[in-house]
């Protein structure tokens, strides 16, 4: 880990408008279970659902996407990086350093805007906030890293990352039952039944399989990067 | 203009490349260049589009050559970040860390190479590039030139022993050009090596001891700027001339040694001279002697380009 290239990344990452997207999201999921609390007492139902469809269903592959790309890509692509590589610093160490900064913002953004939005609605009833805290957690450690290594391999990571998110985990996920073991929602899922008790919360994917799966991809995404980062061919304006 | 004195460097490093190469696709881009960069300041000098900028990624690591090697003090140089140790890189790209100022940037490049005080090096770097002024300014706010020299500075801050500006000059204005150029020279005479690309001939010829031209990604010619300068001045050049009677004054010009070939057009003579000096001299004296006017004398080969061409063209004949 490198604290100065940490220091530049929270910097572009939280300094210019990129906090605003990062914000949107788990602004509308604690705004909507206000909303939820406010116009009636919502049950451990709808919470489960709320946290199902909209916190790891949706808000936190868009973060992860939106934070995994965001700290690497912007740079390779308008070959600011060059500052950070052309210095004696290992190559994985910069992307570790990037995954970390983009693992801390989905973790912000992401589980503790979930815990808000779970506890606003139903407090701590059967372990539902603390469960899909810690599967958003997870989850969003394991998209950090996947989508920074899109980030690397493609220039247009924010297309892929955007086809992965919504086409693979939204639609082929919920759909094709073999589709869901390889699907990071699914384990953040799988991590959350494990710590709630809740009768309304069913897993997919047994914990067994979605711990080392997420350990794998999680490992296997930031060693790529690493990888490729040292071999990243960066050209002039010719 | 104050110049602030630059570090005297003992060590002196080598940039190595043999039979180098690299190719797109099917789009060759740099051609079997070989050439040693030493101590000194190395002007590569090309037109557009010639593999200059290729060449340069290359040395420092930013590209792997498709064929040959690049290394630096014999060390193989990509994939090797132990290397920016000893480079200081200056891109063209003008893309920096926009919401940093001058300050953070420089201090965070002189922190990121572990300097054991990053303050007083980055204080340094800035006095080198006269930047100090505008430190605390966010780098979005300067002009060209500005992130321009923030960069060298950058690149200046862990006192490198070698220093690659890819087209250090565009955007300057002359000041900030002449004050660069004498910090090239000054860090080239104190013995670090220093390789500059750029496709002005004048920039390289005030600047670099040394030009490697690159055409069309071959290494055309190599030499110190005479030598360059002479070769291009020596090749055969093409001049149009106008004048009160063109049929006489082209009987007697080809009746010189000076022009291997004389035509008539519609547009006036068309003189293919051979000895450039000798037909500058003669052409003049010629028309005072015969009492012709000459209304125009224009050379039709004077761009980089056709001279960059007849410079390849002899390196391969």
């Amino acid at each position: 880990m490198n604290a100065v290239v940490a220091d530049i990344t929270y910097r572009a990452m939280l300094g210019r408008k990129r906090i605003w997207l990062l914000a949107l999201l788990p602004a509308a999921l604690i705004g909507m279970a206000a909303l939820l609390r406010l116009i009636g007492g919502p049950d451990e139902h709808t919470a489960v659902t709320l946290m199902q469809t909209f916190s790891i269903g949706t808000m936190l592959p868009l973060l992860g996407l939106i934070a995994g790309t965001g700290v690497i890509a912007p740079e390779i692509e308008d070959g600011t990086i060059m500052h950070l590589l052309a210095k004696p610093i290992s190559r994985p160490v910069i992307a570790l350093t990037k995954f970390a900064v983009a693992a801390s913002l989905v973790a912000v953004f992401g589980a503790l805007s979930t815990f808000v939005a779970a506890f606003l609605l139903i407090r701590d009833e059967s372990g539902v906030a603390y469960g899909f805290t810690l599967g958003a957690l997870v989850g969003g450690v394991a998209y950090a890293a996947v989508f920074m290594l899109v980030g690397v391999l493609t220039r247009h990571a924010v297309t892929v990352g955007v086809i992965y998110a919504l086409v693979w985990e939204g639609l082929v996920g919920g759909y094709v039952p073999g589709a869901r073991s390889l699907s990071i929602q699914q384990w953040a899922q799988s991590i959350a039944d494990r710590i709630s008790s809740s009768a309304f919360l069913t897993s997919n994917v047994s914990l067994g399989f979605a711990v080392p799966a997420m350990i794998i991809v999680t490992v296997g995404a930031l060693v790529w990067a690493g990888q490729r980062l040292r071999s990243l061919s960066l050209t002039g304006d010719e | 203009m104050t110049m602030t004195t630059t570090p005297t460097t003992t060590r002196h490093s080598v940039v190595e490349l043999t039979q180098v190469s690299r190719w797109y696709g099917n789009v060759v881009a740099v051609n079997d260049v070989t050439m040693t960069i030493g101590p000194g300041v190395t002007g590569l000098l090309g037109p557009n589009g010639a593999g200059k900028s290729t060449l340069l990624h290359m040395m420092a690591g930013f590209l792997a050559p498709s064929g040959g090697s690049a290394t630096l003090n014999g060390r193989r140089i990509w994939r090797n970040h132990e290397i920016y140790r000893l480079i200081g890189l200056v891109p063209e790209k003008e893309a920096v860390y926009g919401f940093l100022t001058g300050w953070q940037f420089v201090l965070s490049a002189a922190r990121l190479h572990g300097l054991p005080s990053p303050a007083d090096a980055a204080t340094r770097a800035l006095d080198l590039v006269e930047m100090s002024p505008a430190k605390d300014r966010r780098i979005e706010t300067y002009s060209k030139g500005m992130r321009q020299r923030v960069k060298v500075a950058a690149a200046l801050v862990h006192d490198p022993q070698v220093l690659l500006l890819d087209e250090p000059f565009n955007g300057m204005d002359p000041r900030q050009r002449l004050h660069l150029m004498d910090l090239v020279r000054q860090l080239g005479e104190a013995g670090r090596t220093i390789l500059f690309s750029s496709h002005i001939l004048e920039e390289v010829e005030r600047v670099a001891q040394q030009i490697e031209v690159l055409v069309a990604g071959r290494h055309a010619a190599s030499g110190n700027f005479r030598e360059i300068r002479r070769r291009m001045t020596d090749r055969p050049h093409l001049f149009r001339v106008r004048s009160s009677d063109d049929r006489r004054l082209a009987a007697a010009l080809i009746a010189d040694a000076s022009s291997s070939a004389v035509s008539l057009t519609d547009q006036g003579v068309e003189v293919q001279a051979v000895d450039f000096s000798r037909f500058t001299s003669l052409l003049p004296k010629l028309a005072r002697d015969l009492d012709i006017h000459l209304w125009q004398v224009s050379p039709t080969d004077e761009d980089l380009e056709s001279v960059f061409s007849y410079l390849i063209s002899r390196s391969s004949a």
